[in-house]
C-alpha cells in the first residue's frame, strides 16, 4: 500500500553545520516525486532522513498519519535504491532479490514466486544465478530495483540511481524506471542533480538549493514559469539581461539592449510599476527576424550546428552576450560577424525582481505552500 | 528530536561497547595501573619516587636509554635505505624470480630476531665461518658484537616490513601520476625522489614507527649479540628477574619509563603523519617494466643481494639443524640427532604452540572484528575510547606487558601466573592492535550503503552484521588472521617473562637452548618454527588467491 509523505519544519544539523534549516514538503500517494538540486543542496540528506539513515534534528515526518521520526529504519517499510546500488557482492542475483523477502513472514513458495515476479518485472530473469560482479552497471541497477520493490514497500526511495551509468544506458534505464513505477503505482522519491533526467521521470519536482526548497511543481511549470532566478538558471539554459520595467500609457514595457522597448502584458497587476528587473529569456525564446524587420540589433559571434537546431552565440550593441537556438535551415547558417535583428516570444519570457527572488510574471505555480490535508 | 539520536545509540551494539570496555578494563587498564602503583607506592603504602631516583641516579641505566634510541633510530634509517629502493625496484621493474624474492622477504620478517642474532654470531662472530673464510683472503671483518651487531641483525630483520608497507603504497599510486611526471620531463631518480617518495610518505612514516617500536622493544638480539651494550628492554628484563620476593618496584619503575619513551615517540610520529595525510586510489596500477643493460643488472644484483643476505641466517639455521652434534658442539657429519632430542625433550613445546596460539587467535579475531565494527560504523565517545585503548598495546614494549600481567594476576581470585591462560591473554593484548587495524581497513572498504540496504530490506542489525558484513569481510579477516598467527608463534619478549615448563612454546624452546648454548637443538626447533611459518604463508596465499602479501 502506498502512502503520502508529509514533512513539516525538518531540520538537519551536523554539529555546528546546519544543512537543512527548515523544510516542509508534501508528497502525494503514488506520485513520482523528484528532489532536484546541485550537489551539496541537501537533497540526499533529506532522502536519508526519510529512510531513517540520518538522524532528524527537528520537525516531523509522516507516512500518512503515522509519525516516523523515531521509527526504526527496519520498520518504515521502505524500498531503497542506492547510488552505488549496494548489491551484496557475495550473493547471487536471485538471493539479492529474495533477501528482503526472507526477513518477512513469507512462505517458501511465496518467496520464490515473488522473486520470479520481480526478476521478470525488471527483465533480468535470465541472470538470476549470476554473481553481481559479472553483471553490467545497468543490470546491477535492475537488481537493485527488483530487490527494493520485492518487499512491497510503502515508499520507494532512489538516490541518484543512474549517475554511475553511461549516457545511453541512463536514458534507457530512466524510461524503464518510469514504466515500472507507473505499473506499480508506488509513492517514489527520487534524488538527482540532472535536470533533464528529473524532467523525464517525474510527476512533480522540488528544486532545492542550500537546504531550502525553491519551487515545487510540474516539470512544465518549473521550466516555463520558474519561481525565482535560481530555478530559471538551474532548469534549462537561459539568457539573463539586466533591465528596467516602465509603464507608458498604462502599458508595461521592458528595456532590451539598444534601448529597444518591448511590451510585456504578462506581468502581475501588483508588480506593474517602474522598477529594475532581470529578464530571463531562454535561447529558443529569441528568433532571427528577416533583415528588414525592426528588432533588437545583435551580431553573430559563432554558430554551432547540432543537427535539429543551430545554436548562435551573439552579442548585443552594448556588448552583452546571449545564446539563441534556431531550428536548422536547409540553405544557410548565418555567418560570423553578421548583424541581425532579433525578435522575442514575449509571452514566454520571465521577468524577475532585481534580487532574482520573485518572478513578476503571472501563472507561476509553486506547490511549496500547498499542503495535503491538515495535521 | 533527541529520541532519534538516542535510539540509534541504544541497541545491541551498545551492549558490545560495554562488554569490550569491561574487557579492556580488566586486561589492560587494570594491569597498567597496577604497574604504575607498583612503581610509585612502597609495599607499606607510602608514595615514593625512589625507583625513578635510583634509575636516573645511575649512568648505567640512563645510558641504556641512549643506547636504545641510538639502536632504534639507526635501525630505522638503515631499514628505509634498504627497504624503500627494494620496494621501488620490485614494483616498477621486472625482476627474475620475483615471487620467490617476495616469499623470502616475508619469511625474513617473520622469524624471531634472536635467531638472526645467533646465526650471525656463528657466521661472522669470533671463529665464525665467514670470519675465517674472509680472513683466509685477508679481510678482517672486525667485531660484530655490541652496537654494530645489533644494528646488522635488526636492520636485516626489519627492512622487510618497510618493503611490504611501501610495496602496498606503491600499488596505490596511479600510473598516470608517474606518466604525468615523465611527461613533464621528470623521470628516473629525480622522479623517485620528488614524486614517488612523497606519494608514499604516509606509508613510509607508518613503517618507520613500526620498525622503531620493534627495534626499541626487541630484547633477544641485544641480549645475545650486545655483549655489554645494554639496551632498555634488557635492563627491564634484568631488573625484573633480579628482584627477589614480592617487591617488583624497580622492574615496574623501569617499565613505566619505557612506556613514557615509546608513547613520546608515538606522539611525535602521529604529529608528523598528520601533516602528511592524503588518500589515493589507483585506477591504473603501475605496470612493471623491463629494465635494460647495466640498469637491469644493477637492479637484480641489489635486490637479490639484500634479500639473500637477510635470509642467510635462516638457511644456516636449517643447515645446522641437520649437523651432527656431540654434546653442545657441532662435529663433522650430518644426523637427525637434534630433531630426535627436540622431539623427546620439551614435548609440550609443539602442542603448546598450537594450543596457545590458536586459542589466542580465535579470541583475537572475534574481539577485533567487533571492535573494528564499533570503531568504523558506530562513531561515538565510548567507541573512540575503545579505539584508543586498543592501540595502547602497540606502543608498550612486550616485556612491560609481561611484567604488568604478572603483577596483576598473581593473586587470587585472578591467579593466572604460570597458566596457559595468561600466555593467551598476553598474546591477545599484544597482537590485537594489528588484527583490529586490518579489520578496520577491510571494513572501510565496504560501503555503508550495503548495510543500509540490508536494513531497509528488513534485516535486523545483528542479522545484517552476520549475513552481510561478516561474509563480505571474510577473506580480509582470514588473511589478517594468518598473518597474526605467524606473529603469534614467533612472539618472545612477553612470553619469556610469563612462561614455565608447562607452557613453553617453540619460540621459547629455541630461546632456551640458544641461551644454554645447545645450538643444534635450538636450530631444530627453529627449523620446525620456520616450516610452520612457511606452511601458514602458503595457506595465506591460497586463501587470498594472490601472491602479494600486504600488511
Amino acid at each position: 500500500m502506498s502512502v503520502d509523505i508529509k514533512i513539516r519544519n525538518a531540520v538537519k544539523r551536523y554539529g555546528e553545520n546546519t544543512i537543512i534549516p527548515d523544510l516542509s514538503l508534501d508528497i502525494k500517494e503514488g506520485e513520482f516525486f523528484t528532489l532536484l538540486g546541485p550537489s551539496g543542496c541537501g537533497k540526499t540528506t533529506l532522502l536519508r532522513m526519510i529512510a531513517g539513515f540520518n538522524t532528524i534534528e527537528g520537525g516531523d515526518f509522516f507516512f500518512n498519519e503515522v509519525r516516523i521520526n523515531d521509527m526504526d529504519p527496519v520498520k518504515r517499510n521502505i524500498g531503497m535504491v542506492f547510488q552505488n546500488y549496494a548489491i551484496f557482492p557475495h550473493l547471487s542475483v536471485e538471493k539479492n532479490v529474495s533477501f528482503g523477502l526472507k526477513n518477512r513472514n513469507f512462505s517458501k513458495e511465496e518467496i520464490v514466486a515473488r522473486t520470479d515476479q520481480f526478476l521478470k518485472l525488471v527483465k533480468i530473469e535470465e541472470y538470476r544465478s549470476r554473481m553481481p560482479e559479472r553483471l553490467s552497471g545497468g543490470q546491477q541497477q535492475r537488481v537493485a530495483l527488483a530487490r527494493a520493490l520485492a518487499i512491497t514497500p510503502d515508499v520507494l526511495l532512489m538516490d541518484e540511481p543512474l549517475s554511475n551509468l553511461d549516457a545511453k544506458l541512463r536514458v534507457e534505464m530512466r524510461t524503464a524506471i518510469k514504466e515500472i513505477q507507473n505499473e506499480i503505482g508506488i509513492t517514489t522519491v527520487y534524488v538527482t542533480h540532472d535536470q533533464e533526467e528529473a524532467m523525464a521521470v517525474s510527476d512533480r519536482i522540488a528544486v532545492m538549493d542550500k537546504g531550502e526548497i525553491q519551487q515545487i511543481g510540474l516539470p512544465k511549470s518549473l521550466y516555463q514559469r520558474p519561481a525565482n532566478l535560481f530555478v530559471a538558471t538551474f532548469i534549462g539554459r537561459t539568457n539573463l539581461l539586466e533591465s528596467h520595467l516602465e509603464i507608458v500609457d498604462g502599458k508595461t514595457f521592458v528595456t532590451l539592449p539598444g534601448d529597444y522597448k518591448l511590451e510585456v502584458d504578462t506581468i502581475k497587476a501588483e508588480e506593474r510599476k517602474e522598477q529594475d528587473i532581470i529578464l530571463s529569456i531562454r535561447p529558443e525564446e529569441l528568433f532571427v527576424k528577416p533583415f528588414d524587420e525592426e528588432g533588437v540589433a545583435a551580431y553573430v559571434d559563432d554558430a554551432v550546428f547540432l543537427g535539429l537546431n543551430t545554436h548562435y552565440f551573439i552579442h548585443f550593441e552594448n556588448g552583452e552576450k546571449a545564446e539563441i537556438i534556431q531550428e536548422s535551415q536547409i540553405d544557410s547558417i548565418i555567418e560570423k560577424g553578421t548583424k541581425i535583428s532579433l525578435g522575442v516570444k514575449t509571452e514566454k519570457i520571465n521577468v524577475f525582481d532585481a534580487q532574482g527572488k520573485r518572478n513578476l510574471v503571472e501563472g507561476v505555480i509553486n506547490d511549496l505552500d500547498a499542503h495535503i490535508g491538515d495535521l | 528530536m533527541m529520541a532519534t539520536a538516542l535510539s540509534k545509540k541504544r541497541d545491541v551494539w551498545s551492549l558490545v561497547t560495554i562488554l569490550v570496555l569491561a574487557l579492556y578494563a580488566v586486561i589492560l587498564v587494570y594491569p597498567l595501573t597496577r604497574l604504575l602503583r607498583e612503581a610509585v607506592i612502597t609495599p607499606d603504602g607510602q608514595f615514593t619516587l625512589d625507583g625513578f631516583r635510583s634509575f636516573f641516579g645511575q649512568r648505567y641505566y640512563v645510558r641504556s636509554i641512549g643506547n636504545s634510541l641510538k639502536v632504534s633510530i639507526t635501525t630505522t634509517i638503515v631499514t628505509l635505505i634498504l627497504g624503500v629502493p627494494l620496494a621501488y625496484f620490485y614494483q616498477m621493474y621486472e625482476i627474475k624470480g620475483k615471487s620467490l624474492l617476495q616469499i623470502l622477504v616475508i619469511l625474513c620478517s617473520m622469524s624471531a630476531p634472536f635467531i638472526g642474532a645467533y646465526s650471525w654470531i656463528v657466521l661472522l662472530g669470533r671463529g665464525g665461518i665467514f670470519t675465517k673464510m674472509l680472513a683466509a683472503v685477508g679481510i678482517q671483518v672486525g667485531s660484530i658484537y655490541g652496537f654494530k651487531g645489533i644494528l646488522l641483525v635488526l636492520s636485516l630483520q626489519l627492512f622487510p616490513l618497510v618493503f611490504l608497507y611501501v610495496c602496498g603504497a606503491l600499488k596505490n599510486i596511479d600510473n598516470s601520476l608517474l606518466e604525468a611526471s615523465i611527461n613533464m620531463g621528470r623521470s628516473g631518480i629525480k622522479m623517485f625522489l620528488t614524486v614517488v617518495i612523497p606519494l608514499a610518505m604516509p606509508t613510509i612514516i607508518a613503517a618507520s614507527l613500526l620498525v622503531f617500536m620493534r627495534a626499541f622493544a626487541d630484547f633477544g638480539t641485544p641480549l645475545l649479540i650486545g655483549e655489554g651494550y645494554k639496551t632498555f628492554p634488557v635492563i627491564i628484563y634484568d631488573a625484573y628477574f633480579s628482584e627477589t620476593g614480592g617487591n617488583h618496584l624497580f622492574g615496574a619503575t623501569v617499565s613505566i619509563i619505557g612506556i613514557v619513551i615509546t608513547a613520546g615517540i608515538f606522539l611525535i610520529q602521529n604529529w608528523f603523519s598528520r601533516r602528511h595525510r592524503f588518500t589515493m586510489n589507483a585506477l591504473n596500477t603501475i605496470e612493471r617494466k623491463q629494465a635494460h643493460g647495466l640498469k637491469n643488472v644493477a637492479i637484480h644484483v641489489y635486490s637479490w643481494f639484500v634479500v639473500i643476505l637477510a635470509f642467510l641466517p635462516q638457511i644456516y639455521v636449517i643447515y645446522s639443524s641437520f649437523q651432527k652434534t656431540s654434546g653442545k658442539l657441532f662435529v663433522p657429519g650430518y644426523s637427525l640427532d637434534s630433531y630426535r632430542f627436540a622431539f623427546t625433550h620439551l614435548k609440550k613445546a609443539i602442542p603448546n604452540t598450537f594450543k596457545i596460539g590458536i586459542t589466542a587467535l580465535g579470541f583475537m579475531i572475534v574481539i577485533a572484528v567487533l571492535i573494528a565494527y564499533l570503531v568504523v560504523r558506530r562513531v561515538n565517545f565510548a567507541n573512540k575510547i575503545i579505539d584508543t585503548l586498543s592501540m595502547v598495546p602497540y606502543i608498550i614494549p612486550g616485556s612491560v606487558v609481561g611484567i604488568a600481567l604478572v603483577l596483576s594476576f598473581s593473586k587470587r581470585p585472578l591467579m593466572l601466573t604460570g597458566t596457559a591462560t595468561i600466555m593467551v591473554l598476553a598474546l591477545i593484548i599484544r597482537r590485537i592492535p594489528y588484527t583490529i587495524r586490518s579489520s578496520v581497513a577491510v571494513l572501510q572498504q565496504i560501503p555503508l550503503t550495503i548495510e543500509e540496504a540490508a536494513i531497509s530490506l528488513g534485516a535486523s542489525k545483528m542479522k545484517t552484521f552476520f549475513t552481510i558484513t561478516i561474509p563480505m569481510m571474510g577473506n580480509g579477516i582470514i588473511s589478517g588472521a594468518i598473518l597474526s598467527w605467524v606473529t603469534i608463534i614467533t612472539e618472545l619478549s612477553t612470553a619469556v617473562i610469563l612462561y614455565n615448563a608447562h607452557t613453553i612454546t617453540l619460540t621459547l624452546a629455541v630461546y632456551t637452548y640458544v641461551s644454554r648454548g645447545s645450538y643444534g637443538v635450538a636450530a631444530a626447533y627453529a627449523t620446525i618454527l620456520t616450516v610452520t611459518t612457511i606452511i601458514s604463508l602458503l595457506i595465506y596465499m591460497k586463501v587470498t588467491g594472490n601472491k602479494e602479501v600486504t600488511l
